[in-house]
This record gives C-alpha cells, sequence and structure tokens, in this order.
C-alpha cells in the first residue's frame, strides 16, 4: 500500500534525542535534538502532514550544546526539556533547561522553510534544572498527564523532583533521593509511571531497575540483573498497572510484573545488538516499539500480556451484513505474540523510537545519522485490532 | 488217484464224469448248473441226461465210417466194461461198511441195557439218603436256633461293654492325647447312645461321655489356640473338631486367625529388617560419599551403589528370599491345609448341606487378600528403597523369585487376584527403575559436568592435586601425563563415560527381558517396557535431558553474567553437534537391536532428536560466542567508560586493554580451533598486512577529512560512511554462527567492536583522545583481520570507530599514520 510506504526526513546533523511533543493532540509532531560538537545545535520541529504524506519542519537554535535528551511538557506545547552537553574548558558535564519555543516559529516556518533554516530563531531559555551539585543529568522526565508543574530529573545517582514555578521561569527541588551501594551508581535512564496518581518512578542503572515510591522518595522494589548488561530504556504499559517493558545490551526485550519481579512475564531476543529504545503504543498496549543499535526497528505484537488478550470486544448486532460477520469471525481469530514488522530504513544505529501523541498508529524512529523515519502500523493489522 | 495207476481209457476227464454223476445222485452238486444244462440238452451228449441212443447211434451211423465205427464200438464196450467193474468195487466196499456198523448197533444195545440197571439202582439209593437227612435235620433244628441267638446276645454284650467302657475309654484316651481314637470311639457310640437316651443307664454314660468329650473339645481347642502347635498338628485339631459338630465357619475363622498370628508374625520380621536396612543402608551411603571416583574405571559400581558396600544390610534379595521363604511359603501350607480340611474334603452327612466349601473359599480369599496386601506393601516398600542402581541384577532376580513364588500361590488357588498384584508390582518396580536410572544418569551427567567444570577451572599449575581430589575419575581417566587435560581429550572422555555409563545401564536393563527370568514374557516386558519404557522413558529421555540442560546453560548463565565457564559451552556444543552426528543414531539403534523394539506406540524419530541436538548445539555456539563477545566488550566498555578523553595525555602507547583484547582473542582463536575445525575464510591476498594498511590509510583520509569540515557542509563524513555503508553488507552483530573456528571467531569479534564503536560515540573526545583511539584500532586491525572470514568486516568496523571518535572530537587533528605506526610497532 502506497501510504504505508515509510517517509525519511534527513536532518544535517548527528542526533539521538526524539519525542512526540506529548501535549499536541491534533497535529502528528515530533521533536530531535541535534548532536553536534562543532555547529550551533538545532532542533526540529517535524510536522507530518497525514494527509499528503509530507514533511513540514521548523527549526528552533539550541545554542547550549549537543542534545541527549529531550522531552516535551505535557501541559504546554511550547515547553520542552533538553538534556545538554556544555563544554567547559576540559570538563564536560551534562546539564538540563527547561525551554519555551518562540511563538512566532509556527507561522514562519511553514511559509518558507528554507528561510528557517537560514535565519533560526532561538528557544527561549525558563529555567536551568541546576544541578552543579549533582554532576551530569541523564534524563528529565515529565509528570505524566500532568499541569506541566513538576520533573524529575536524574543525575548520576540522584533522583531530583522539580517544582516549576512561575511559569516554569523557577525551578526548585521538592525531594530529593539518592542511591546509595557499592561503587559509582549512576543512573542511565528511567520512566514517570503513569499510574498511580503518577506517584511512581522506574529508573535503571547498570543491569538494574528500581522502582521508587515518590511520596516518601524511596524504593519500593528493585529488579536486580533484570538484563545480562546496561539496560537501556524503560516504559510502563499506559493500560496495565503493574506491567513495565525494558530493553538493554544484551539485546532483550523484557516484561516485568512489578509485583513479581524474581522472573519476567516474558523475553524476547529479536535484535541482533543492543537495544536501546522500547515504547508502548499509547492507546493499544499490544503494539510494542523497539529500536536498536543494529539498525533496526520492530514492531512487535505482544497480544498475550496486553491488556486486551482476546482481541477488541465488539457488539455483533452491529453488523447486520452476513458477510461482514464472516469476515469478523476471520479476523477473530485470537492473534499471536508475534512481530508485526521489522522496519530497516536505517543505516546507523537508532537511538530513539518514538509513537505520536496524536496518531496512535503512527511512530518515528531516529538514527544516529540524523535519519528520522516516519512508519505505520500496518493497515491489515490495524483493523484487526479495531474491528 | 494218479494218472499212473489209471487204465489209458480212463483219462482224468472221464473219471470226473463219473464223479460228478455220483455226485449227482447224492446231491452234491460243485460245478455250476449252467455247464449242467449245457451238456444235457444234448441228446448226442452220452454222458447227459438226455441222452437219446437212438438218435446217437444214427447220428454215429451217418457220420462215421465203418472203421471208425468199429473203433467206437471197441472203446464203447471198454468203457462199459470198465463203468461195470467201478460199480463192483462200489458196491461192494459199501457192503462191508454196512455189514460192520450193524455190528455196532447190537452191541451197543446190549451195554444200554446193563447201564439202566445201574441207574435203578442209583435212584433207590438215593432216595434212602434223602430220607435220612431230612430225619437228621429234624432232630438239629432246635440247638441250631439257640446257637444263634446266643451268638447275637453276645454282640450285643460287647456292644454294651463297649459303651459302658466307654467314659473309661476315653479318659484313657484323653490322658494319653490320642484325640483321634478318642473321636473314633466317640462317633462310633453316639448314634447308640442318642437313640437309647430315654433309659436312665444309657442316658448316664451318654452324660458321662458328654462331659468327656466336652474337656476334650476343650483341650483341643486351647490346643487350636496355643501358638506353638505345628501346622499339621493343627489341622489335626481341625479335623477333630469338625468331626465333633464344631460349627465349620467358626474353625474357618480360627484357623485363618491362628494362621494370621504366625503369618503376621513373618511379616513383621520382615518390616523388622526394613527398618534395620534403611537405617543401615543410609548409613551406607554416607560412608560411600566420602570416597568418591575411587575406582577410576567403573565409576558407577563405587559411586553409585551403596546396596554393594560391606555395612549395608540385607540387600533385596536375601531380604526377598526371606519374605518368600518365610511368609509365602508358609501362606501356601496355610492354602493347601485349609483347603485340604475345609474346601476338598469329602462332605458326608448334615455337613454337605451346610455348603461350606463355599463359605471356606470366601474366607480363604478375604484372608489371603489381606495378608497378601500387606506383604506386597513391604515388597514395595522395600523395593523402593532399593534406590542405588549400581547392581540391577540383584533387584531382577529378587523381583524373579518374587514373582516366581506368586505362582505357586496362583496354583493353589486358582481365582485370587494376588499374582496378578504381584506382577503389577514388578511391573511398577521397572518402571520406577527406569525412573531411577534416567535419574542416575541425568546425576551422572551433571557430575561428569562438573568434573569437566572443575577440570577446566583447576589452575594449570596444580594438575596433580586437581586431578586427584577434584578431577576424580574423569580426568584421571583421561590423562595420566602431567600435563591438564585439554578439551579435545575432556569432550572424548566426558563422551566416552557418558555412553559407557549409557550402555551399562542399558545392559542393567536388559536384565528384566533375559528368558530365564519368569516374567519376562509377560506382555508388558515384550512390548511396553521395550518400547515405552526403555526406549522413550531411558534413552529419549535422556538424549532430550542433555539437550536441554545444555540450553539451560545458555539461558541461566545469560542473566547471571556468564556463572558457566565459556570453555563448558563450547565443549557441550561440540558434544551436541557430535551426537547429532552419528551418538545418538547409534545409541537409538543399539537400543533397539538390544530389546528388539516393536513399535506399537509412536515413538520419537532419530531425526527428530538430531534436530533438537543440533538445535542445542548452535544455541550453546552462539552463547559462547555472546559470552566471550561479552566479556571482551566489558573490558573495552569499561575502558571507553572510565577514561576522560578529553584531558587525556598525547598517547605514547597501544592501551594495554588493546593488548589483552587480542591477548584473548588469541587465546579464544586456540580453544575454539581445539573442538571445531577451520571453516572457509575469504581468501587473503597474498599481502594481507600490506591491505590492511591501504584500507587503513583510506579510513585515514576520512580522518584527514574531519579538520577540513566547513560549517556549510557538515554532512561530509556522514556522506563518506554512508557510501561506505552502501557498499557493505549490513551486519548482523548477534548472528548464528556456523560450526567452525572462522565464523564463531568473526562473531565475537564483531560484537567487540560494535560495543567498542557504541561506547565511542557515547564519549566526547580531545585532541590526544582521538589519537589514542587511532593507535588504538591500527593496533587491533594489525591482528584481528587473521581471525575472521572477512577482513574487511574488521576494516569497517574499525574505520566507524575511528570515523565516530573524529566526530566526537573537540579538536579533530588526527596522528601520523606514521607515527601509528612506529607506536604500534613498538607495541
Amino acid at each position: 500500500m502506497e501510504d504505508d510506504a515509510p517517509v525519511i526526513y534527513g536532518l544535517e546533523f548527528q542526533a539521538r534525542a526524539l519525542t512526540a511533543q506529548t501535549a499536541e493532540t491534533d497535529a502528528i509532531r515530533f521533536l530531535v535534538g541535534t548532536q553536534s560538537l562543532k555547529f550551533d545545535n538545532q532542533i526540529h520541529i517535524i510536522d507530518f502532514d497525514d494527509e499528503n504524506n509530507m514533511i513540514n519542519k521548523s527549526v528552533l537554535l539550541h545554542d547550549a550544546g549537543e542534545i541527549w535528551h529531550i522531552g516535551g511538557s505535557p501541559a504546554d506545547k511550547a515547553v520542552l526539556t533538553t538534556c545538554y552537553n556544555k563544554t567547559s574548558e576540559s570538563r564536560v558535564l551534562t546539564c538540563a533547561a527547561v525551554w519555551r519555543m518562540p511563538p512566532e516559529w509556527e507561522s514562519g516556518s511553514h511559509e518558507s522553510p528554507d528561510d528557517s533554516s537560514n535565519n533560526p530563531q532561538t528557544l527561549e531559555l525558563l529555567c536551568h534544572l541546576d544541578n552543579t551539585a549533582h554532576g551530569s543529568v541523564a534524563c528529565v522526565l515529565w509528570e505524566p498527564m500532568g499541569d506541566g508543574k513538576r520533573v524529575i530529573s536524574l543525575a548520576e545517582n540522584h533522583v531530583l523532583l522539580w517544582d516549576l514555578q512561575e511559569s516554569s521561569s523557577k525551578a526548585t527541588i521538592s525531594s530529593s533521593a539518592t542511591l546509595e551501594g557499592k561503587g559509582q551508581l549512576k543512573f542511565t535512564t528511567g520512566k514517570w509511571s503513569p499510574h498511580h496518581n503518577s506517584t511512581q518512578l522506574a529508573t535503571a542503572n547498570d543491569t538494574a531497575i528500581r522502582g521508587w515510591d515518590l511520596r516518601s522518595m524511596s524504593q519500593i522494589y528493585c529488579i536486580e540483573n533484570a538484563h545480562g548488561q546496561l539496560v537501556r530504556d524503560l516504559d510502563f504499559n499506559p493500560n496495565k498497572q503493574y506491567y513495565l517493558a525494558s530493553c538493554g545490551d544484551d539485546c532483550k526485550v523484557k516484561f516485568w510484573d512489578v509485583r513479581h519481579i524474581s522472573e519476567p512475564v516474558k523475553s524476547l531476543e529479536e535484535h541482533s545488538h543492543w537495544v536501546w529504545s522500547v515504547r508502548y503504543n499509547h492507546s493499544h498496549d499490544q503494539l510494542l516499539l523497539t529500536g536498536s543499535s543494529d539498525s533496526r526497528v520492530i514492531l512487535s505484537n505482544m497480544v498475550s500480556i496486553s491488556s486486551e488478550p482476546f482481541g477488541h470486544l465488539v457488539d455483533d448486532d452491529d453488523l447486520s451484513d452476513n458477510e461482514e460477520n464472516q469476515q469478523e469471525d476471520k479476523g477473530k481469530e485470537p492473534l499471536q505474540d508475534s512481530i508485526i514488522a521489522t522496519y530497516e530504513e536505517h543505516e546507523d544505529s537508532v537511538y530513539a523510537v518514538e509513537w505520536s501523541a496524536a496518531d496512535p498508529w503512527l511512530f518515528a524512529s531516529l538514527s544516529y545519522d540524523g535519519r528520522l523515519v516516519i512508519n505505520r502500523v500496518p493497515r491489515a493489522l490495524k483493523y484487526r485490532i479495531l474491528l | 488217484m494218479s494218472s499212473a495207476t489209471t487204465p489209458p481209457d480212463s483219462d482224468p476227464t472221464q473219471r470226473r464224469r463219473v464223479h460228478n454223476m455220483l455226485k449227482l445222485y447224492y446231491g452234491l452238486n460243485e460245478e455250476g448248473k449252467a455247464t449242467e444244462q449245457a451238456e444235457s440238452l444234448d441228446p448226442c451228449d452220452i454222458n447227459g441226461p438226455h441222452f437219446d441212443p437212438e438218435i446217437y447211434l444214427n447220428k454215429l451211423r451217418k457220420e462215421c465210417s465203418l472203421a471208425e465205427l468199429m473203433d467206437h464200438e471197441s472203446c464203447m464196450v471198454k468203457q462199459i466194461r470198465s463203468l461195470d467193474s467201478d460199480m463192483q468195487t462200489l458196491v461192494y466196499e459199501n457192503y462191508n461198511k454196512f455189514i460192520s456198523a450193524t455190528d455196532t448197533i447190537r452191541k451197543m444195545k446190549n451195554d444200554f441195557k446193563k447201564m439202566e440197571d445201574e441207574m435203578d439202582c442209583l435212584s433207590a439209593n438215593m432216595t434212602a439218603i434223602t430220607e435220612f437227612s431230612a430225619r437228621i435235620s429234624g432232630t438239629l433244628q432246635d440247638q441250631h436256633a439257640q446257637i444263634t441267638k446266643l451268638s447275637g446276645v453276645h454282640t450285643l454284650l460287647r456292644k454294651l461293654q463297649f459303651l459302658f467302657e466307654l467314659p473309661a475309654r476315653l479318659n484313657k484316651c484323653l490322658e494319653l492325647q490320642a484325640y483321634a481314637q478318642a473321636v473314633s470311639a466317640h462317633r462310633r457310640a453316639r448314634c447308640v447312645l442318642q437313640q437309647y437316651s430315654h433309659m436312665p443307664s444309657f442316658r448316664g454314660i451318654q452324660d458321662d461321655c458328654h462331659v468327656i468329650m466336652e474337656q476334650l473339645a476343650q483341650q483341643l481347642r486351647q490346643k487350636f489356640r496355643d501358638g506353638g502347635s505345628s501346622a499339621k498338628d493343627l489341622s489335626e485339631c481341625v479335623e477333630l473338631l469338625l468331626q465333633l459338630d464344631e460349627p465349620a465357619e467358626e474353625l474357618c475363622d480360627k484357623f485363618l486367625s491362628h494362621a494370621q498370628s504366625r503369618l503376621e508374625a513373618d511379616l513383621q520380621g520382615l518390616e523388622a529388617e526394613l527398618k534395620d536396612s534403611t537405617v543401615t543402608d543410609t548409613g551406607g551411603a554416607s560412608v560411600q560419599k566420602t570416597s568418591p571416583g575411587s575406582n577410576p574405571v567403573s565409576p558407577s559400581s563405587s559411586a553409585f551403589n551403596p546396596f554393594l558396600s560391606p555395612t549395608a544390610g540385607t540387600d533385596i534379595l536375601e531380604f526377598i528370599d526371606r519374605g518368600c521363604n518365610e511368609f509365602v511359603s508358609s501362606l501356601c501350607l496355610v492354602i493347601a491345609s485349609y483347603q485340604e480340611l475345609f474346601i476338598s474334603r469329602p462332605q458326608e452327612g448334615e455337613l454337605a448341606s451346610k455348603n461350606i466349601p463355599e463359605m471356606a473359599n470366601g474366607k480363604l480369599h478375604v484372608f489371603v487378600d489381606t495378608l497378601a496386601a500387606r506383604y506386597f506393601s513391604l515388597v514395595e516398600r522395600r523395593i523402593q528403597e532399593e534406590k542405588g542402581v549400581g547392581d540391577n541384577s540383584l533387584l531382577v532376580r529378587a523381583l524373579d523369585r518374587f514373582h516366581r513364588r506368586l505362582q505357586a500361590i496362583s496354583k493353589l488357588l486358582p481365582g485370587s487376584a494376588v499374582p496378578s498384584q504381584g506382577t503389577e508390582i514388578v511391573v511398577r518396580a521397572a518402571r520406577e527403575r527406569i525412573k531411577q536410572y534416567l535419574s542416575a544418569l541425568q546425576t551422572f551427567y551433571h557430575d561428569s559436568l562438573t568434573d569437566v567444570r572443575q577440570a577446566l577451572a583447576a589452575p594449570r599449575l596444580s594438575v596433580g592435586g586437581a586431578s586427584a581430589s577434584g578431577g576424580g575419575a574423569l580426568v584421571g581417566g583421561a590423562t595420566n601425563k602431567d600435563a591438564p587435560p585439554s578439551l579435545p581429550e575432556l569432550l572424548t572422555s566426558l563422551s566416552n563415560f557418558i555412553l559407557n555409563q549409557l550402555k551399562s545401564v542399558l545392559a542393567s536393563v536388559h536384565l528384566f527381558t533375559a528368558k530365564d527370568i519368569t516374567f519376562s514374557n509377560k506382555p508388558y516386558f515384550k512390548g511396553e517396557f521395550c518400547s515405552q519404557g526403555v526406549r522413550e522413558g531411558l534413552v529419549v529421555s535422556f538424549i532430550k535431558f542433555i539437550c536441554q540442560s545444555s540450553r539451560q546453560y545458555c539461558e541461566s548463565a545469560g542473566d547471571r553474567g556468564g556463572s558457566t565457564p565459556p570453555a563448558l559451552l563450547l565443549l557441550l556444543s561440540r558434544l551436541c553437534l557430535d551426537y547429532e552426528t552419528s551418538t545418538i543414531s547409534y545409541i537409538l539403534t543399539l537400543t533397539d537391536e538390544q530389546f528388539l523394539v516393536q513399535h506399537h506406540t509412536p515413538v520419537t524419530p532419530v531425526t527428530a532428536l538430531c534436530a533438537e541436538a543440533r538445535e542445542a548445539a548452535q544455541k550453546l555456539l552462539n552463547h559462547y560466542v555472546k559470552v566471550q563477545g561479552l566479556i571482551i566488550s566489558q573490558m573495552l566498555r569499561k575502558s571507553v567508560e572510565t577514561r576522560d578523553w578529553v584531558n587525556t595525555i598525547e598517547p605514547r602507547n597501544v592501551r594495554a586493554v588493546m593488548k589483552r583484547v587480542v591477548e584473548d582473542t588469541t587465546s579464544i582463536d586456540v580453544q575454539v580451533g581445539l573442538l571445531y575445525e577451520e571453516g572457509v575464510r575469504k581468501a587473503h591476498s597474498s599481502d594481507s598486512s600490506k591491505r590492511t594498511f591501504s584500507v587503513y590509510s583510506s579510513s585515514r583520509q576520512q580522518i584527514r577529512y574531519a579538520p577540513s569540515y566547513t560549517p556549510s557542509a557538515p554532512m561530509d563524513t556522514n556522506l563518506l560512511s554512508n557510501i561506505h555503508k552502501l557498499f557493505s553488507e549490513r551486519i548482523d552483530i548477534f548472528s548464528p554462527v556456523e560450526f567452525n573456528k572462522v565464523s564463531v571467531l568473526t562473531g565475537i569479534i564483531k560484537i567487540s567492536l560494535k560495543t567498542f564503536l557504541e561506547c565511542v560515540r557515547l564519549r566526547t573526545f580531545g585532541r590526544y583522545g582521538l589519537q589514542q583511539i587511532q593507535v588504538d584500532c591500527h593496533y587491533l586491525q594489525m591482528y584481528l583481520w587473521r581471525f575472521v572470514s572477512d577482513e574487511n568486516l574488521v576494516h569497517f568496523l574499525l574505520d566507524e570507530i575511528v570515523g565516530s571518535a573524529a566526530h566526537r572530537c573537540l579538536d579533530p587533528s588526527p596522528m601520523e599514520q606514521s607515527v601509528i605506526e612506529v607506536i604500534c610497532e613498538r607495541g
């Protein structure tokens, strides 16, 4: 199908940071942060026009440094956080800051994309998440479905919960926790759980996954040796509150029930190198996206451990047509856990994959060479899930 | 009459004719009438009855000449004369005979007359005798009657005397304990006493007898109750009591309960032994454990059979023997005597009406069943204790004896379920045995692997100590030299040990189906035991177990960071591969031949097992690649992550970690080379090292390109590497490897270098940081190409690393190629 052909967008710079604009629910919009040591880094705002199958981009300058992580506010679509490398003299430090996009970017970009690259507008700094006391920031997490007032930053072995005040122009640490232990512990990534009134956080350091209660700022569970090697990414099942997916350098994707952490619920080993990113579809949690440094993106259908293990229930009464009924019956065969598709459009390591916030059937993946690929869930599967 | 004496005219036919005529006259007709009639019809036949002389004469006169007539006439005259003389002779002879007959008759007449007189005289005499006799018997009549009466009285008196003496006699018998005599005496008198009991004197006797017999019965019962009496005594007792009209049912019960008490004693003896043996057995086992592998030639016999040790209690054969000799034989005896007493004895009188045999038979069955059940439970407990799998023959012999002895019961008691239950026990024991063997094999396999593990872990220098204590039988058997066992040696010894163990197990199990074992011809042992039990349950399960446990090594080790030594993975992989190629089919053929397996039920085909083994081998090898790759990757990762690449000093040496990587890769190469073939690699050009240079120099160009980045062309590096990628195939980092050395090494190196690349991309480099990476990569390039199937792969990955480092460099000014070479060659 022509519509299923991937749409490819190339950035001039290498890039690792990708996020969907969470607060935007109408347009399909992704934010990409570039990594360049020598040039001014940029944030590319990628708008995907679903009807014309076209991409519109806007570029904002991010002159603070190369971007390692990016996150969009869930409340204000103009607000975002980045983690960036700041090189001063002989010291490289990863800092985090909250930014606001200039209000004009939207109008300017649509007229002529070329102009925008020539004369890009600059992000407006709202505040720094001051981390001089805590070291490099691995990532900044927005409170899921929150009002855009709370963020968590993971810096070395600290969990810092910030309150953003005065239109995000001021950030204060409301509480923090520190991971103590032998050796130099360092958080690699984390995820704020959308369940339990957003009071739980999962973090990864080395091969362990830890759960935190944000009210008491204490650890609630710890999956030691969740992966054979470094854990690279985590994601919460949006519909099942205790389910968690993780991926790591052992090429595996594992699914955990945090109530029974001794064994993973399921384990996949489809990639041939480190898995850098794992994402549940926001609406249909059987759809799972993984990106790996083997340059592949894999879309899997994990029906058996999803919130709809028997498929979507449809009222048969609505369908009066016999023929349609028969087709329906065919489609009703329980779906097996399977790989839906392997996307091989990338030629370098894929470090980030992300579902669109607006269209649940659309996702983007970003490889190191700056190639952003937008793909869709195959239609056959989409209809099977919907019908 | 001979022809010589006959005159010439009277030829034989002539004489015959004469005879015939005589015979005819006397009605003796020998010849057929037809011929006679044919002869007689001719009137010219001179001898025929219808002879007409006129016709004859006319005929002659018409037919014959004168001379002939003359001759005929003379012949006729001659014949007539001879006939006349014949007639005369006959008449004369007969006359003489008449005369003598007349004389004889006359003589007889005289004799009879004399005899008649004598007979008259005799009859007169007889009359006289009869008369006398009648007279005598008349006189003797009275006396005779008297004598008869007297003799009757005498008998009666004797009977009475018997009766009167009966109490005394019974008493005496009682004293002498001649119970049988007493009972028979009483039996004889009983009816009479019963009949005349209305007479006071008889009544007295009867009462006396009753009292005595009561006493006697009491004594008999007492004796019956006493445990000490033998079975024979007992049966006698029962017989007597039965004759004394004791109720048969009660007797049955008593008899059985008595027998039961004795049999229970036997059973308790067995049970006590059972308890003893458990205690001593565990003791024996613990003793055994202290000296494992003391006998390297046959580790099974010493390490797996605690029952052979002298400290152990009675072995199972003894136990079963005792059970057979004591319990089963006395049970048989009881059954036999019981049957004799209650069932098969001829029924007489009122006993017949009570239908004793049926009742007794029922009781017997219940009795036998309950006792046998207890016996069986004991035997089963004993069999279950038989955990040691070293010597199966003992168990088989014990089971055989057990089974054989039960056949006796089946003969004695045709309807009993006991023998079939016994067979079931045997079958269960066999099944259990197979399970035990399987688990023993599994344990053995694990132990062997542990030995291998220890042998692998054993430090190379203290070899003697390792093989003596830790390595045990495996290592000891593998090498007698001072050198540590090498991988191939370990492999062959491991697979030999497993194979031998399997063979010995098969041989042991084979005992169950030996011809001289009674139960071997049961359908279970002919069919299911062989196919489902041995082939599927033992051999196939074991092979599957090997594959499965091998696979488990892959899974568990991966998560816990390589707890399995990689060499073991390699070894197991080779083992599984060997199994796939030859061992499995060999083992299964061996099994099928030994057990003549007839596949009534579907069995696992060889191909399925082979596929499983191959899968396991592949998985193990993949895992080996992963583990080894991981070890090297970790080294590289740590080395990249922990260094401050921005503030590093100018490189003077290749970093030690790179040397380590090359060393490790070389040792892996050696290790894999021991077990796997070389494999195909893309042909090297003769000057491979030179070519590395040329390829590397292209990457150097790329690096040189780096400083010439202009702000307007930031994509140039990307372009270069992208073009490169266009022409090289996509690299699967963790891809399945083939079963050869080059493929394995390629996999490991790919993983390591990819890790290096990813780590470099996460860091930021200063000028000297980049240069250090350049040096390191060049060093790797110098040494790693020789291990892989396609050297371009190494070149490509190293170029990527250097390119990425250049890209992540704050001050990308690369080192001169010549300087790099000097540093690398310096080491």
